[in-house]
């Protein structure tokens, strides 16, 4: 039997509710690019400053990106979401509370309290007073972080509570009766089974952050209180690993209901889907310690299996989702507009950029590439054309611009794509010339790279603003089912 | 240099990748076409490129995981491996010998006094040969052959706070 989809209206909460996630994301994504091309102009030497503020811009970009790009996936990922289980939309907006005043206390701390830990905030380096931040810094970041959790945390159990009333369990929500057992039911919605994914990894790594943020905070004001920098690391890394990832997994949602609807065909749940969304559960816990291949104390299986999982975890990505991605709109007929090409760009942009991301993964590799340029390379290469792309997508969709203002959206979408690419790829061209990440300041053979990383930076966040103004204008359109 | 080895085959896979994605963006706004046989062609493409990556993927992992550097840390050091004890603080590297001799194997054995740092072995061109963590509580020992005369140069590859960048120390090896 057929599932049935709720296409009744949108109440007036959830769709203000959807609505603000994704105006605050489009307005965020924009500032925290302007972020990124300030520390790429440090390097330039085109633009002066100092190391303390530089790596204070480092800390609030990388946590402003993570932070919103969970905030606007999880806006995708609950919309399509509600038309199949019931949510709770107070926890919606609960969830943007908690949200808003991490960022105050983030921002907060880093701008005011002067931390500049980073936003991984490996142990011991939050509580290193030589560093130069006040302690009621960087406590404002942690807590701030650990507010950030607690939101999303609400919205993950909301959508386990949501999910097990309406399918009886998480493994009937995966489809599990119809991969392993004999069931001939109609399985799960491809969004269910997503969603399902994500409340199961992002629930486990929110608690792994909320442990080690907790550890930290209480070293911080108990230096007696002695926490193990290899334990924290393991916490931190799962946690980080685990939350980015999930970002991904909740805006492809946007691909497996949008792409039918402009191709006429439909995104199956079959067994291979299935199979592969189950995986997916697995290995995106079980790969973190790929992040961990240079701590040799580690155990060695330990690594081994950070580079296994590394490869197979491209498997569901590659072979089936962006697979499933070129088989359906093969041919088709479809009529690409902003949707259609942001939404099939990053199917692209995820399936590319995995590519150096799974050969970092190798620890021959790993070894001459760890904490270089490379690893910006691949992960902005999935991020900028992949789930940004996606996110975009979607906010042109679900504020109905598909048409209007053609041409100045052609220009953008090309200069994204081009200025994407290129800032992306000149990571990786520095990562291979062994330029390390995370340095205010360049030797000089290196700033030429970063000079010309600074210009497509430029274009690619120019491209970024014209679709979120776009979107923040056309807010009235917005659908209402 | 294992990284020129690493940008070509990365380079061809992301051209594998883009072509696959070009060749079906050019031809998908044409006349659409029934998707059963779509499908069928697909699913049995998909079969062999799935056997194809798995068949690849143990291979590479074989080769790979053949040669680990953790030997060292382990306890099993090369004999005529000359030790060197290397401490990272902010924001500077102490370390109890500052020279070596072209074609001596070194074993690096890594701590940290304060915060996570991480040691990268530069050649005398910067280009990176090897690395391991430093981690305060922890040794982590690697074994690196500086095979060429010159200063070679360690450098910081953990971000470790606001003079991170600054965290560089010289090492000679003499003729």
């Amino acid at each position: 039997m057929a599932e049935q989809t709720n296409t009744a209206p949108l109440s007036s909460s959830a769709r203000v509710g959807v609505l603000t996630y994704l105006a605050i994301s489009a307005l965020v994504f924009v500032l925290m690019m302007l972020l990124g091309l300030v520390m790429r102009l440090a390097q330039a030497t085109w633009l002066g400053v100092p190391p303390n503020i530089f790596y204070q811009v480092m800390t609030a970009h990388g946590a402003g990106m993570v932070g919103i790009s969970g905030l606007a996936a999880s806006a995708v990922i609950w919309y399509f979401l509600q038309r199949h289980v019931s949510l709770t939309v107070g926890i919606l907006w609960a969830n943007l509370g908690f949200f808003l005043l991490g960022v105050v206390l983030i921002l907060g701390g880093i701008f005011l309290g002067g931390y500049a830990g980073g936003w991984t905030f490996l142990f011991p380096l939050p509580s290193s007073l030589a560093s130069g931040w006040s302690t009621t810094g960087a406590a404002c970041f942690l807590f701030g972080l650990l507010s950030i959790g607690v939101g999303f945390l609400l919205l993950y159990l909301d959508f386990a509570r949501a999910i097990i009333s309406r399918y009886g369990s998480l493994g009937r929500s995966l489809g599990w009766p119809q991969l392993f057992g004999r069931s001939t039911d109609a399985p799960p919605p491809a969004v269910v089974v997503a969603a399902t994914m994500v409340l199961i990894i992002n629930i486990a790594g929110i608690l792994s952050g909320a442990v080690v943020l907790t550890l930290i905070l209480v070293n911080l004001f108990v230096p007696a209180f002695a926490v193990d920098a290899l334990l924290t690391k393991n916490l931190t890394y799962f946690f980080g690993h685990v939350f980015i990832n999930a970002t991904i997994y909740q805006a492809v949602v946007a691909v497996y209901e949008i792409l039918p609807e402009y191709t006429g065909r439909p995104w199956k749940v079959n067994r291979i889907f299935l199979a592969a969304w189950t995986a997916s559960t697995i290995m995106v816990m079980a790969v973190y310690p790929h992040h961990l291949l240079m701590d040799f104390v580690m155990p060695t299986w330990a690594l081994v299996l950070g580079q296994v999982v590394s490869y197979t975890s491209g498997f569901p990505i590659l072979v089936v989702t962006a697979w499933g991605a070129l088989t359906i709109v093969h041919r088709s007929g479809i009529r690409w507009d902003m949707v259609s090409g942001l939404l099939f760009l990053s199917m692209f942009g995820w399936s590319v950029g995995v590519v150096p991301a799974i050969i970092d993964g190798t620890i021959a590799v790993n070894q001459v590439m760890h904490n270089t340029m490379w690893v910006p390379g691949h992960f902005h290469m999935y991020l900028i054309l992949g789930l940004v792309a996606m996110l975009f997508g979607f906010m042109y969709y679900f504020s109905n611009q598909t048409s209007g203002k053609r041409n100045l959206d052609r220009v953008a979408f090309w200069l994204y794509v081009g200025g994407g690419f290129l800032f992306s790829f000149g990571f990786l061209v520095s990562g291979s010339d062994s330029i390390p990440r995370r340095w205010a300041a360049h030797l000089p053979e290196w700033v030429a790279q970063a000079q010309l990383s600074s210009i497509f930076g430029a274009i690619v966040s120019v491209a970024a603003l014209v679709f979120a103004v776009r979107f923040l204008t056309s807010l009235g359109n917005a659908r209402t089912a | 240099m294992i990284q020129d080895t690493v940008f070509v085959v990365t380079i061809v896979l992301m051209l594998v990748v883009t072509a696959a994605f070009v060749l079906v963006a050019l031809n998908a706004s044409k006349e659409a076409v029934d998707y059963a046989p779509v499908q069928a062609r697909s699913g049995r493409t998909r079969v062999a490129v799935f056997w194809t990556l798995i068949v690849a993927g143990v291979l590479v992992t074989v080769i790979t995981t053949l040669d680990l550097p953790y030997a060292a840390t382990r306890g099993n050091v090369s004999a005529d491996a000359v030790p060197i004890d290397i401490e990272g603080r902010q924001w500077l590297w102490v370390m109890d010998e500052t020279e070596v001799r072209a074609g001596d194997t070194v074993v690096f054995n890594v701590s940290a006094f304060d915060v996570n740092h991480g040691l990268g072995v530069y050649t005398p061109d910067m280009q990176m040969i090897s690395q391991t963590q430093a981690m305060p509580g922890y040794v982590n020992s690697v074994e690196v052959t500086l095979e060429e005369p010159g200063t070679y140069q360690l450098l910081c590859m953990e971000y470790c706070g606001l003079a991170h960048h600054a965290m560089t120390l010289p090492l000679t090896v003499t003729e």
